[in-house]
Order: structure tokens, then C-alpha cells, then sequence
């Protein structure tokens, strides 16, 4: 593949989204820390389409981060399965999924390798799996990051950079694999809501060109509804799926959504659900405190 | 949007950078007052009839320079130097060589830090000077029982900041690589190890700082017979035997010469290797 197909390579994947659909079929995950059993899901099913951009909303520490470690292959789960595209990553008889560069992550605290460069950061996937030589890599790197307006710092050190940025060019990263599914731990905590209203934009462009399936964990509902086709909320610990809120808002979108009556009637409505939830999760906190 | 062009604008001169530092300048002018104090408080005797506490019984800069100068031209000085750094130099090395390693080694595999992690503990408490009788013992010559225990002073430091340096990595930079695709060998070579860099930066800074102060006390304590002897430590050791005080100062001031550039040349390497920190 040559630097210069790398608009054609991004689109190759827009045509029509047939890849990327995962199922979490009853799952179930246990921690056993020193022989107390933590239930952190309990029998949670989500059907997700190829394309998909799903956002899980729920309590914190209800078991969104562990439902995700279980798709990428950092924990095992306990019962149940799931499947990504048909075929199964982990379930009966293989309670870990192989970890792979069809399903990528970005962290909640940003992981850019501080030592690399983000064009470096961003070339490693196909070095390290080989798809290509490292000029190759380096070339199409620079064009991404160019794509994404950050061609300015490509040779910058992540430290050396803002949190947007940093954040803008972690996505680069995880898309130039060309991955089924892009995995989002609450990628834009913490961040104010200007610069996080050019991170909503900008993911929503790489995703109308890219069409990959994007599963989002937040806590910020309108973020949610702004960016979904589907919000569900969990409940509180164990996770289940407690309400699903569909999304049916023409895309491309832009920020004139936000003052909308439609949108706000969908937050409405999903705040509603999280916040029972999020009531619930405080009282049983208070009873264990006791 | 940041608009700097990378890597352009570094390219200015280091001593034009220097002479227009302004720490630079503060450092230099510390060090000129503290020579002129030292000055005076020796020369208080001379000049005002009665002598100042302790810094009154030690040569002023001036004598001292006086007598530098003078040994200066004796090739036996340089021999000090010389065997010392040597010392310094394969003691420090062989910590590295064989620490780093290790140290990664027993960060990355339980078995082998269950296996070494104890005995390591229970041998690191021991000062290096404690070992100096022993390893007379152990080794056929004296040079190499001063090699070995200068050995032994910089590598549990070595060892214990690469430990823990690889230990503290974090878990999402390793889970990041994995989801990227890369190998056990990828992660070891461009995560472990470069993640790893600062530590074992600062572990050999300390290392090399401890070095010189067990090389010296190995020399002094060797007494410089023909095998193994000379070096500063024997220099200052053997001036003080033979009482002449102006030359224990200059051994002294050799000393922390030799420490300080050491530590820069650490430094400058730390520099070299670690491009990613030296926004700071
Ligand atoms: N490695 C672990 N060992 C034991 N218990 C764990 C482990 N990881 C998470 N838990 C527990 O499982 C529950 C769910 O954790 P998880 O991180 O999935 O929550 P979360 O929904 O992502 O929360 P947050 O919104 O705060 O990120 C929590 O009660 C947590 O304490
Ligand atoms: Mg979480």
C-alpha cells in the first residue's frame, strides 16, 4: 500500500459497513480479589450492528470498563459469550479473547507512547504487525495525521502537545490499523467543553468517512446522544442493560443539534434512566457502608 | 494551534546558550564568593592576628592552586587520576552490563524475581566497604577487589531503580501495544525498555556517584603497596600520611572534579538517549 492511496484506503471501509457487528450474549464476569467475589456484570446482553456508533452510559463503577476490558482481551469473563462478526472471542472453553488489532482501544487517561513521536506512535501498529515497512508506515502516518489537522506536530512528542491533540492523535493511531471496532473508555474526561466539542466533531467526521463500529463508554449524556445511533444505560452494579435509547438522528450532524427540541427530549429521557440508577448505586453504597 | 516547526530552532550554539544563561552565570559567581570567603577565613591569621575556627587550619585557594599547579606536573598525579577512573569505569560498567538486565529480568518473569528477589535483599544492605576483606579473599589481585566492590556499589542501586522503574510502567501503554498487534519481543524492546529509560538514568547517576566514594575508601584502604595501589584515594591518604595538607585538598577538589563530570557525562547521555524529556 503507498502513502499516496491513503485517502482511498480510508474509504475503502465507508462503502458499506459490513463489518465490525459484535454480540455480548448473557455475559457474566466475577473478580475474584483474595476470595471476595466482586459480581461486576450479570447476564448483560447488547446486540451490536456493523457501524454502529453504541455509547454505554451508566453509574460509575457499574462494569462498563469491564465489559469492554472482556471485548478487547484484558480480563476473561466468567459465562457468556461474545462474538465479533460471527466469530466467537471468548465464551465456553475460552474464557480470554486474543487481543488484536481489529479491535483497538483508547484509553480513558490517553496512552500515547511518551518516547515516540506521534507520527512514531501512530506508525507502530503496522510495524509491529508487519503489514508494513517502516517508511510505509511513517508515510501514511503523517498523511493521516495531516487528515486529521495535526500535520503541524507529527514530530512532536506527546508531552509536547495538548490533551486534544494527544487525544486526536490516539484515534489516528487505533484507525490506521484499520480496525472492526474502535473501543472509547471515556476518551474526552476531564476535558473542557470547547475542546471537547472539536473532539465530538472530529470523531464524528473520521467516523462518516470510516463508518467503523464504535463502542463508546461516557458518563456526559449529551455527548452521548450527540454522538450515538444507540445509548444504552446499565444498571447499576451487577451491569445489565437496563434502557435503550434510540438515536434517530440524521447524520452528518453538527452543533445546531444541541438546541434542539428532538435532542433535548432524548437527554431528557436517558437522564431520567441514569439517574434512578445512579440513585440506586449511592443508596447501596451508603448500605455497605453501614 | 501550535505552528512550530520541529527540530529547527535547536541548532544554536551551546556556548553562545551558556554565556547568555543566567544561571549559569548565578552558579559562577556562587562559586567565586565561596573561594573568596574561603580565602579570607584562611588568611584571617595573617592578616588580623588571630585564627578563625576550622576553615582557619586549611590552606587558602590561593596555596592550594599554588600546589595543584605544582603536582600537576608530576606524572604520578595523573596516574591517580587515570587508575581511578579506570577503576570507576569497569566497576560502573560491569553494574551496568550485568544490573539492567537483571533488574528488567526480574520485573518481567515471577519466577526469576521469586527466585533472585531474596537473596538480593538480604545482600543489599551490606555497605560495599563491608565486603572489602572478603573480596581480598575472593580475588587473586587487589585491583580486582577494588573493581568488584566499586562493582558492587552502583549495581543494587542499578538494579533497584530498573526494577522498579520497569514495575511502575503503565499497564495501558502494554495494553495498547498488545491490541496494536505487537509480540512479547515488541513489548520487552519498545515499551519495557524505553519505558525503563529514565530509571535506569537516574539509577546510574546514583551509582555513579556511590562508585567514587567506595573507590576511594578501597584505596585508601589497599594502602597502595605495588599491586593495586595509587589512585586519588592513595594520593589524599598517602599526602596525609606524609603531612602535607595542601595536597590532601587538591586530592580532595580532584575528587569532586572527577564526580562532577561523571555525572555530566551521564547526564549528557541521558540527553542523548531520552529525546522525549528534554522539554523539561
Ligand atoms: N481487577 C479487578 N478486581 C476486582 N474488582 C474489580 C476489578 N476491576 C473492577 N472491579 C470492580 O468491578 C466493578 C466494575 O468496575 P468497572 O471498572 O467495570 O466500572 P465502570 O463502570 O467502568 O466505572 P467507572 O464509570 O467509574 O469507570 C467495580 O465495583 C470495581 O470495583
Ligand atoms: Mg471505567
Amino acid at each position: 500500500m503507498n502513502t499516496a492511496s491513503a485517502q482511498a484506503n480510508s474509504t475503502s471501509s465507508a462503502d458499506a459497513a459490513t463489518k465490525g457487528a459484535i454480540s455480548i450474549r448473557n455475559v457474566t464476569k466475577i473478580y475474584d480479589p483474595d476470595g471476595v467475589n466482586v459480581l461486576a456484570v450479570e447476564d448483560c446482553s447488547i446486540e451490536i450492528a456493523p457501524g454502529e456508533v453504541c455509547m454505554i452510559v451508566g453509574p460509575s463503577g457499574c462494569g462498563k470498563t469491564t465489559l469492554l476490558n472482556a471485548i478487547a482481551g484484558f480480563h476473561s469473563i466468567t459465562s457468556g459469550q461474545i462474538d465479533l462478526d460471527g466469530e466467537m472471542l471468548c465464551g465456553p472453553g475460552k474464557p480470554l479473547a486474543d487481543q488484536g488489532a481489529d479491535r483497538v482501544v483508547v484509553f480513558q487517561n490517553g496512552a500515547l507512547f511518551p518516547w515516540k513521536t506521534l507520527a512514531d506512535n501512530v506508525a507502530y501498529g503496522p510495524i509491529v504487525q508487519g503489514t508494513m515497512t517502516k517508511a510505509e508506515a511513517y508515510g501514511k502516518a503523517v498523511d493521516m495525521l495531516a487528515e486529521a489537522g495535526l500535520s503541524g506536530v507529527a514530530g512532536k512528542y506527546p508531552g509536547e502537545v495538548s490533551s486534544g491533540m494527544a487525544r486526536r492523535a490516539e484515534i489516528v493511531r487505533a484507525l490506521i490499523n484499520d480496525p472492526k471496532v474502535l473501543l472509547l473508555d471515556e476518551p474526552y474526561r476531564a476535558m473542557d467543553a470547547l475542546t471537547k466539542s472539536i473532539m465530538h466533531e472530529s470523531l464524528l467526521e473520521v467516523y462518516d468517512r470510516t463508518k467503523v463500529t464504535i463502542f463508546f463508554i461516557t458518563h456526559d449524556l449529551e455527548e452521548a446522544i450527540f454522538l450515538g445511533d444507540r445509548v444504552i444505560v446499565m444498571t447499576t452494579r451487577p451491569a445489565r442493560t437496563k434502557k435503550i435509547v434510540d438515536v434517530k438522528i440524521e447524520r452528518p450532524r453538527d452543533y445546531r443539534l444541541l438546541s434542539s427540541e428532538e435532542f433535548r427530549v432524548l437527554v431528557e429521557e436517558t437522564k431520567g434512566a441514569v439517574h434512578e440508577e445512579a440513585v440506586k448505586a449511592f443508596e447501596a453504597g451508603e448500605r455497605e457502608l453501614a | 494551534m501550535a505552528q512550530a516547526t520541529p527540530n529547527t530552532q535547536k541548532s544554536k550554539s551551546r556556548i553562545g546558550k551558556l554565556v547568555s544563561n543566567v544561571t549559569f552565570w548565578r552558579g559562577v559567581v556562587a562559586i567565586l564568593v565561596f573561594l573568596a570567603l574561603w580565602e579570607i577565613g584562611a588568611q584571617w591569621k595573617g592578616w588580623f592576628g588571630y585564627m578563625m575556627p576550622f576553615v582557619g587550619k586549611v590552606a587558602p585557594p590561593t596555596d592550594v592552586i599554588a600546589i595543584w599547579m605544582e603536582v600537576g606536573q608530576q606524572p604520578g598525579y595523573w596516574l591517580s587520576w587515570w587508575l581511578s577512573s579506570v577503576r570507576v569505569f569497569v566497576g560502573f560498567l560491569a553494574a551496568m552490563i550485568i544490573g539492567i538486565p537483571f533488574g528488567l529480568a526480574m520485573a518481567v518473569n515471577k519466577y526469576f524475581r521469586g527466585i533472585f528477589f531474596p537473596p538480593f535483599e538480604i545482600l543489599r544492605p551490606i555497605p560495599p566497604l563491608a565486603w572489602v576483606p572478603a573480596s581480598i579473599i575472593f580475588w587473586p589481585t587487589t585491583e580486582m577487589s577494588i573493581m568488584f566492590i566499586t562493582f558492587l556499589g552502583a549495581f543494587y542501586t542499578i538494579v533497584i531503580n530498573v526494577l522498579g522503574g520497569a514495575r511502575s510502567i503503565d499497564v495501558q501503554y502494554l495494553r495498547a501495544a498488545q491490541s496494536m498487534g505487537a509480540s512479547q519481543w515488541d513489548l520487552f524492546y519498545k515499551i519495557i525498555l524505553p519505558g525503563t529509560l529514565p530509571s535506569i538514568f537516574v539509577g546510574a547517576a546514583v551509582g555513579m556517584g556511590i562508585t567514587w566514594e567506595v573507590v576511594l575508601a578501597g584505596e585508601m584502604m589497599s594502602g597502595g603497596g605495588q599491586q593495586g595501589g595509587g589512585g586519588l584515594g592513595f594520593f589524599i591518604w598517602g599526602s596525609y600520611m606524609g603531612g602535607v595538607m595542601d595536597q590532601v585538598i587538591v586530592g580532595m577538589i580532584s575528587i569532586g572534579v572527577a564526580g562532577y563530570i561523571s555525572s555530566s557525562l551521564i547526564r549528557y547521555l541521558g540527553h542523548v538517549c531520552m529525546p522525549w524529556r528534554r522539554m523539561f
